[in-house]
């Protein structure tokens, strides 16, 4: 690392910084100020400093929700909650179990169910939106949790990224515990599971906020509001057609969808910045 | 405890067979050291006993039972690795115990046989800590401790000492040594280096290239090696070689350069007349001018010690090679030539066809 003591270069970098700090929070700062007004001060004029009805705004959108969405934004959120979360706990289940598979057992065929998973990776839920959807369909997942969950939870990246940590992982390291006398699974649970904590930690970050920031799909198979995610729910709060959108209200839930991430990033940062930087070995 | 026989293995990778065949059996309690060069299919050989590959033909039989279709588990075998394969995200007292809670033992008896190994082997203080907070030798010990709480039938060893430095391997070859005087576990143990194999085995499988060359007490391999491999593998400076020729009626050995020795006694009749190999160790020859059968040597490069000197030079005019270690300092001259005899009991005489030992 270089250490230098140049003051003026010191300023400047954290000018610079400071500025580019500045610059993507203030839209976020004005969504939070249009939150904390009446729809009056807020489509009248453009307020910049926070207003008096911050707990009025917040409590009528999470308890009784916006005029013409029919759901309130606690609803949703614990739509998007759920559905982040089995996507999250799903992806990482299942490619564990796959890559564990791929590396561990001398399976026929196994290389090519390897590039059948790789291969998924060039083929994301837009791609095959269509097929999906029709197979949700035919098995009545449409308006269910299991619907908004199950067609997003294979992810041939943490497939990926776990065959590759368990790759690094001695064999014979699995030989001893094979001569202490456990089985396969009690090695994938009590060893491998334990030492990919760290990864783990790493992908329920990235994985939760891909799951939360999910739209198309939950676009497509939520009819029922009962079961909007937050996301659907803001974009319906903006078609209000001839009438006027409660944007305070749209501010509030704006901000109330932007508070999950922010955070599982901020619980696990410490957990995050470990899982992509090292190993335990 | 247990006694372990291994009758005729071989091991087939696809089509290649790297084990031809190899049979040892084991007494009860007894140090056996698997030694040979790298490749030559040592670990294979062990991994064979332990149940991690499969034995292509032939039994391993531990304590009477033929254990070829056995799960390592149900082998009752604990291993030591080269690299430990201590669980590193446990602490050293679960690395001892898991393979205990395993086998479904009561908690009570677990912590007592865990205690009492990691009082054995001084881990006593180390017990909450995680392998990567120990030191290599310490590791070391985890991994051994993870063998002794499982009071197995046999242990098995593959190099595990191969990751230490220098002083820390003499120290842990004496507490592995001394360990196994009280524990009198049977034990296989491989390794590559000579110094381990003599001062650990009771016995030596010397292999080479898949077969077991040759096998017997340390002294034994080393005084008479059954042929030119373990010969020239087994010793440090390795063992000098020779083309000689059997002077008729097999009472005298011509050596290159017109040097003729005479061999007291222990007449070779069937060999008049033929070409041997001679084999003499660095340290079986004595700086004399007078003895019996001595040699001319001319000084090439020497080497100080400090309580030896290697000699490098050659013999007979320049043709044959030869290393000489004399006990304390010399100083000699670059291309001095000096007068070395040969004692008649530390020769060695190979068949130059099928380099095994004539005598
Ligand atoms: N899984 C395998 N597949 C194919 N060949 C193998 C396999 N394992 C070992 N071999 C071959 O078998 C031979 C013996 O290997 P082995 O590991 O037993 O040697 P070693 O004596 O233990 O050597 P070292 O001292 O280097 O550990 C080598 O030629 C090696 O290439
Ligand atoms: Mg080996």
């Amino acid at each position: 690392m270089m250490v230098e003591h140049r003051p003026v270069l010191t300023f400047v970098t954290h000018a610079t910084l400071i500025l580019g700090a500045l610059v993507l929070a203030f839209p976020i700062y004005v969504t939070f100020v249009a939150s904390t007004h009446t729809l009056e001060v807020v489509t009248k004029s453009f307020p910049l400093l926070p207003g008096s009805h911050l707990v009025e705004n917040y409590l009528r959108a999470l308890t009784v929700g916006p005029r013409d969405v029919g759901a309130t934004v606690g609803t949703m959120m614990l739509n998007s909650l759920i559905m982040a979360l089995g996507i999250t706990f799903g992806k990482i289940s299942i490619s564990l179990l796959a890559a564990f598979a791929i590396v561990y057992f001398r399976f026929r065929l196994r290389i090519v169910f390897f590039w059948m998973i790789f291969i998924t990776l060039m083929l994301p839920v837009e791609v095959r939106i269509l097929p999906t959807y029709k197979v949700a369909a035919d098995l009545k997942l449409l308006n269910s949790y299991p619907g908004l969950i199950f067609p997003l939870i294979a992810s041939a990246t943490a497939t990926f990224l776990f065959r590759q940590f368990f790759m690094t992982v001695p064999d014979e390291l699995c030989e001893a515990h094979r001569i202490d006398g456990g089985g396969p699974m009690r090695f994938f649970f009590d060893i491998l599971l334990p030492m990919s904590r760290t990864s783990i930690a790493a992908l329920f970050v990235i994985l939760f906020i891909y799951g939360w920031n999910q739209y198309l799909w939950p676009l497509l198979i939520t009819s029922d509001q009962q079961y909007y995610t937050l996301l659907i729910g803001i974009k319906r709060m903006l078609d209000v057609g001839e009438g006027q959108a409660e944007w305070q209200i749209i501010m509030a839930s704006t901000i109330l969808a932007m508070l999950p991430p922010v955070l599982v990033v901020i619980f696990m940062q410490k957990q995050f910045v470990r899982g992509m930087t090292e190993t335990e070995k | 405890m247990a006694d372990v026989s291994i009758r005729n293995v071989t091991k087939q990778f696809g089509k290649s067979e790297v084990i031809h065949g190899i049979s040892c059996d084991i007494r009860d309690g007894e140090f056996i050291v698997i030694l040979g060069p790298s490749g030559c299919g040592k670990s294979t050989l062990l991994r064979m006993i332990a149940g991690l590959e499969q034995i292509s033909s032939g039994e391993v039989v531990i304590d009477g039972r033929v254990v070829n279709r056995l799960e390592p588990a149900e082998r009752d075998i604990a291993m030591v690795f080269q690299n430990y394969a201590l669980y590193p995200h446990m602490t050293v007292y679960r690395n001892m115990a898991y393979g205990l809670k395993m086998r479904r033992m009561p908690k009570d008896e677990i912590d007592q046989r865990v205690r009492n190994a990691a009082r054995i082997l001084e881990l006593s203080a180390l017990l909450d800590r995680k392998p990567r907070q120990l030191s290599g030798g310490q590791r070391q010990r985890v991994a051994m401790g993870r063998c002794i709480v499982r009071e197995p039938k046999v242990f098995l060893f593959d190099e595990p000492l191969s990751n230490l430095d220098a002083k820390l391997r003499v120290q842990m070859r004496l507490e592995i040594r001394k360990l196994h005087e009280d524990l009198k576990i049977t034990s296989v143990y491989v390794t590559h280096d000579q110094v381990e194999a003599m001062t650990l085995g009771d016995r030596l499988v010397v292999m080479d290239n898949g077969y077991a060359a040759q096998t017997g007490s340390p002294l034994e391999v080393y005084e008479r090696p059954a042929n030119m491999f373990v010969a020239g593998f087994i010793g440090s400076p390795a063992m000098n070689f020779m083309e000689v020729t059997v002077q008729e009626g097999g009472q005298a050995l011509k050596l290159p350069g017109d040097i003729q020795i005479p061999l007291n006694g222990s007449a070779l009749p069937g060999w008049a007349g033929k070409k041997a190999i001679l084999g003499i160790r660095p340290e079986h020859m004595e700086l004399d001018s007078k003895g019996p059968r001595t040699i001319l040597f001319t000084v090439g490069q020497v080497e100080l010690l400090g309580a030896d000197t290697l000699v490098h030079g050659h013999i007979g005019a320049g043709q044959v090679p030869m290393t000489v270690r004399l006990p304390d300092v010399h100083r000699f001259e670059k291309h001095a030539t000096i007068r070395l005899s040969i004692s008649q009991e530390k020769l060695h005489l190979f068949d130059p066809e099928t380099k095994k030992r004539i005598v």
